[in-house]
């Protein structure tokens, strides 16, 4: 499916801010096989004093972005256009649950897909024995990490509730789960932290998810801002599954990737440091149309 | 100082005859059989001619230059951070040059191994994917930066400057306790010891067979000078701060090397460069000798809270452009578990074993190694695996002994089972000992050894001596270096006469301690405020004195006069209900915290004079009775202070960074004289008023001088207000402030001054053009506010 991306993101100062410094990760990926980025055009308001860009190291485009001028608003517009490709899951290659730490022991990389970076905390990730109890609870036994992965995103999905107003971006996974709500965000911190917490390796990915629903099915959540869902890694055959708990629906065509991460931190749309802070105002505008006549 | 008589060798055998050292481990200062080391001769000949009396007085020696100099020991107990004496011991560790030879070349093999490691990490990852290193320990070290993956720095080097610590075991062999690859800190320490033992045994040590340390330091100048890009590029020492528990020893090294010290906001990346925000601009910085952890460096792209480092470093570091000492991400090397993995490291690299083996360490993680620490969990020391912190850091080890310090887990065995892969084993090591004087006679005490390195176009320069560790009593495990002791400086002493060349520069590379202009905007802004905050305790000083000595002259508080003072000093900030009013505190404290700011510019002396007036003021708080005593107090304090202000202003070099001490002191003495004259020149003001206008400009006798008659307002006004030949005037400050501003860099551009410099000169022209009988009130509270404004504008200009 080829996609037209237009995203804009923007911040108000109440007073002017200088010195501003950003990091924008919100350029899709070139996925050979899955993904194919057709086009893309990032476009900066006021004009930036400096421009760069550089793959961070799990592979994302981030473009470092300086404003030397004192400036009360910012905006950042992205157009882009994607093709997404369909690809299918063969269950039976999933590696048993039981099998799982044996499987990290053998692997030997610390290459940007290693599921090594994925077992442990990372700065917006804590295990714990309350979350990992958690999750044995729900599952069978001699289950397959697929499985695992499946049903615990149908477990949290049933069992929160999705609300755009109840967390913010520094909402702690702990504090989302306690009160089972939250926006897609929280849903996929929730999921990695459980998963970590009984041994599966999980990381964060970013993107945007289509706008407008196929005909006759229903419209997917969190499609007017940019979108996270999970990757879980289901053994060395498999390899790593994405999965979207908002939907608890497998990651297909209607997903654009943006970014890989251990979490939100490493893949954070904007990020930045300015050298006065005062109250900010920020919006997100996300369109994600289907280009029917190019299929 | 009575002449060391001749040595008789009997007295030397005195001194050794009740040294009782314990026969499990060995000892520096003599051997299994008793015999003292050769390394020590000399030294203990000179010793064992000296009174009891006469070492007492040699050892006050040092501690005196030690408390002059302002060396201090920065330390957080509870949060709460404290300036503790430094703990000399005032006994050397002595090690023979043979010995000391063995000792470098097993860490310069050690470093090279490290080094390669380094590359190996932020490379291609050999050691992870032909499992030498478990990549899980790799993955979750937090010092391990992905960030910095691909990052090659700009001189092909991850590793500059070094440390190690290490220490002597039970069979004589020295170990390496820990690898200090990030930030290394104690080398200014090693210094400060040095000059403190080479004044106490001065007699002896002008001749003495010691290795000099000043090559040391020559080399690690123009190591960090030859990784410039360009020669007027700065090399800066990045500090976390004044309040960095080793902030002295960084300000002191900077003084020392002659280096740029600053701060993360000092610093800014421009175009890919690093620059130091300078009064002058911003300048290229190429080298960083970093004193801040990696993490903390970069908001943007590390930690994101940190407020020490520069947004865009991590950027820079990236396309090459800077290079750190050492590289961001070199910290992963500290890791506790690495040394289980290094010997075979490099058997397989090197292909010969570690010269100078580490502590044996068993990594949790790995089924044989867990049994083999179970099995001897009674001699281990168990502690988190990825810890980089000090062996005997107390609140590092989770077991000592087998004893579990405080854990979920009720066994040694489940705690081993269940976070395996989290926990390393080490050997509880033991040290050896060296001698203190203690209770007049000499006693074992157990030393470890910090040994410190860096890089040169020849190779590894080791520091001929260091930085030893005294753990405070008998008994040489770990568990007695935890308890925290004294420090020592370690002699390495050769059989030939030494170079005693100490010059640090030889003439051939000295370089100027710094490029004109380049005073950071930062320390130009903490200069800055120190004048103002000084000359502000005056004031309030100068005020409070006169109420006290009024009410001591039995004034009643309720007289006219003292209400209308007493309600001026409310009016800015000062309350006379105590005796010692909390903003003139304030304002000390605000003095200290600003010179302390700014500590590798001010004379020890200055900062002595300092720290000693905010020692009294809150040592006397809450327990000065007003009127006299209060009065007597202000009058110690005005003296102390215009002590203080002398050394500041009499020793500091006439350039840009007295322009802004004296800037700040000018400012804040227009603003509080003005606002002062205002209040007691108003036509409403009692009786007595004019006199005191005088008192507190400090011009009652001045006035005396010229006026012979009674002071009237007209009279205060010429004296205080436009009297250019008075140095408590306004027009002499106004004069002083123009003169300085003018002199500032940028301050004339092709004949034209800069908008601040022209605010500067208009109000000026208006205050000079001024008759002294327009001079009420209401003009001086606009001259104020002039001033205020100009003191904002100098800031946006310079200062931010």
């Amino acid at each position: 499916m080829l996609y037209d991306i237009v995203c804009t993101i923007s911040y108000k100062y109440r007073t002017p801010v200088w010195a501003g410094r950003h990091l924008l990760r919100f350029t899709p990926l070139e996925l050979p096989g899955v993904q194919r980025a057709v086009a893309a055009n990032l476009n900066v308001l006021p004009a930036p004093s400096e421009r760069s860009r550089f793959r961070d190291f799990f592979g994302n485009q981030a473009h470092e972005i300086v404003f030397g001028n004192a400036h009360s608003e910012i905006g950042f517009s992205l157009k882009a256009r994607v093709e997404r490709l369909q690809h299918r899951l063969e269950d039976g290659a999933s590696l048993a649950l039981d099998e799982m730490p044996k499987a990290l022991d053998r692997i030997q990389s610390l290459a940007p897909d290693s599921p090594l970076h994925f077992v442990g905390r990372s700065p917006r990730i804590r295990l714990s024995r309350h979350l990992g109890d958690y999750v044995e609870d729900r599952l069978p036994f001699n289950v397959s990490v697929l499985e695992a992965v499946r049903t615990l995103g149908r477990t949290l999905n049933s069992e929160m509730t999705f609300d755009a107003t109840a967390t913010s971006v520094e909402t702690s996974h702990e504090e989302a789960f306690e009160a089972r709500h939250g926006v897609c965000q929280d849903f996929s911190h929730i999921m990695i932290a459980a998963l970590r917490s009984v041994g599966i390796p999980a990381g964060y990915v970013s993107g945007f998810l289509r706008t407008k629903p196929p005909e006759g099915q229903p419209r997917l959540s969190g499609a007017d801002a940019m979108h996270a869902w999970v990757r879980a890694w289901c053994g060395p055959d498999l390899g790593w599954v994405e999965y979207d708990p908002t939907n608890a629906v497998d990651v297909g065509e209607d997903h654009i990737v943006v970014g890989y991460g251990r979490d939100y931190s490493d893949v954070s749309p904007v990020k930045g440091v300015l050298k006065a802070a005062t109250a900010q105002e920020s919006r997100q505008a996300v369109d994600v149309i289907p280009l029917e006549t190019a299929s | 100082m009575a002449e060391p008589s001749p040595a008789a060798p009997g007295n030397i055998w005195q001194m050794l005859d009740s040294y009782q050292p314990a026969p499990i481990v060995p000892d520096e200062l003599v051997d299994a059989h008793g015999d003292l080391r050769p390394a020590w001769n000399d030294f203990l000949q000179y010793l064992s001619a000296q009174s009891p009396a006469v070492m007492e007085s040699l050892f006050r020696r040092g501690d005196t230059y030690l408390r002059d100099s302002g060396v201090f020991l920065r330390q957080y107990t509870n949060e709460v951070s404290r300036e503790r004496p430094w703990p000399l011991s005032h006994m050397p560790v002595l090690i023979h040059e043979r010995e000391w030879d063995e000792i470098s070349n097993g860490l310069k093999q050690r470093a090279d191994l490290l080094e390669r490691v380094a590359a190996d990490l932020y490379g291609e990852n050999t050691l992870v994917r032909d499992g030498f290193l478990p990549g899980r320990l790799i993955a979750e070290s937090p010092e391990w930066l992905r960030q910095l993956v691909g990052v090659e720095p700009p001189s092909g080097k991850y590793l500059h400057f070094l440390a190690f610590e290490i220490g002597r075991g039970p069979n004589g062999q020295w170990w390496v306790l820990n690898d200090r690859t990030q930030a290394p800190s104690g080398a200014g320490y090693a210094l400060e010891n040095r000059v403190a033992t080479s004044r106490i045994y001065a007699e002896h040590y002008a001749n003495a067979k010691v290795l000099r340390l000043s090559s040391f330091f020559r080399d690690f100048r123009t190591s960090l000078l030859n990784l410039r890009r360009s020669p007027d590029h700065h090399v800066a020492i990045m500090t976390p701060g004044p309040y960095s528990e080793t902030y002295y020893e960084q300000a002191y090294i900077a003084r020392y090397l002659g280096l740029l010290l600053v701060e993360g906001e000092d610093l800014t990346v421009h175009k890919g460069e690093v620059h130091v925000r300078t009064v002058s601009g911003l300048q290229p910085v190429d080298v960083l000798w970093r004193r801040l952890d990696a993490l903390y460096s970069d908001p943007l792209e590390l930690e994101e809270g940190s407020k020490l480092g520069t947004p865009g470093l991590v950027g820079a570091a990236r396309r090459g452009t800077v290079s750190m000492v050492n590289a961001l991400g070199t910290g992963v090397l500290e890791t506790r578990a690495l040394m289980a993995f290094l010997p075979r490291i490099a058997r397989q690299w090197l292909g010969e074993p570690l010269t100078l083996p580490n502590i044996a360490t068993w990594w949790c993680g790995q089924a044989k190694e867990r049994r083999h620490v179970l099995e001897n969990v009674e001699k281990m020391m168990i502690a988190p695996a990825l810890s980089t912190r000090m062996p005997f850091d107390p609140d590092e080890t989770t077991v000592l002994a087998g004893q579990l310090k405080s854990s979920v887990h009720p066994t040694v065995q489940q705690l081993i089972d269940e976070e395996g892969t989290w926990l390393v084993g080490q050997e509880a090591v033991s040290f050896s000992t060296s001698p203190v004087f203690a209770d007049g006679r000499l006693q074992p005490r157990p030393m470890s050894m910090r040994v410190f390195m860096v890089r040169t176009e020849d190779g590894w320069s080791v520091m001929p001596g260091g930085f030893a560790r005294i753990g405070p009593e008998e008994g040489s495990t770990v568990l007695n270096m935890q308890k925290g002791g004294s420090v020592a400086d370690v002699w390495i002493v050769s059989d030939n006469p030494v170079d005693t060349h100490t010059r640090l520069s030889d003439g051939t590379s000295a370089m100027p301690r710094a490029r004109q202009g380049a005073l950071p905007s930062n320390a130009a802004e903490n200069l800055f405020w120190l004048g103002r905050y000084v000359d502000r305790a005056e004031g309030f000083a100068r005020l409070n004195r006169a109420y006290h000595s009024r009410l001591a002259d039995a004034e009643p508080p309720g007289s006219l006069l003292l209400r209308h003072l007493s309600g001026y000093m409310k009016f800015i900030g000062l309350d006379v209900a105590d005796a010692m009013p909390r903003a003139l505190v304030g304002a000390i404290d605000a003095t200290s915290r600003t010179a302390g700011s700014v500590r590798d510019r001010l004379s020890p002396d200055g900062w002595a004079a300092i720290s000693e007036i905010v020692e009294t003021v809150h040592a006397d708080k809450g327990e000065v009775t007003p009127g006299d005593e209060t009065a007597r107090r202000m009058v110690w304090l005005l003296r102390e202070s215009s002590g203080f202000t002398g050394l500041v202003h009499e020793n500091m070099y006439r350039f840009t960074e007295w322009r802004f001490l004296s800037l700040g002191r000018s400012v804040e003495r227009l603003m509080a004289l003005a606002s002062a004259l205002a209040s007691f020149l108003h036509p409403n003001a009692p009786e007595g008023a004019l006199d005191l206008a005088l008192e507190y400009g400090d011009s009652t006798i001045s006035h005396r001088r010229r006026y012979a008659f009674m002071a009237s307002r007209l009279s205060v006004i010429e004296l205080l207000a436009l009297d250019p030949l008075n140095p408590r005037s306004l027009i002499f400050h106004l004069d002083e402030l123009k003169a300085q501003v003018g002199a500032l860099p940028g301050a004339t551009e092709n004949g034209h001054p800069s908008e601040v410099y022209a605010q500067t000169l208009r109000i000026h022209t208006n205050f000079r053009t001024m008759k002294a009988e327009a001079i009420d009130t209401n003009a001086l509270l606009d001259f104020r506010a002039q001033i205020a404004t100009l003191s904002d504008a100098l800031g946006q200009a310079y200062m931010s």
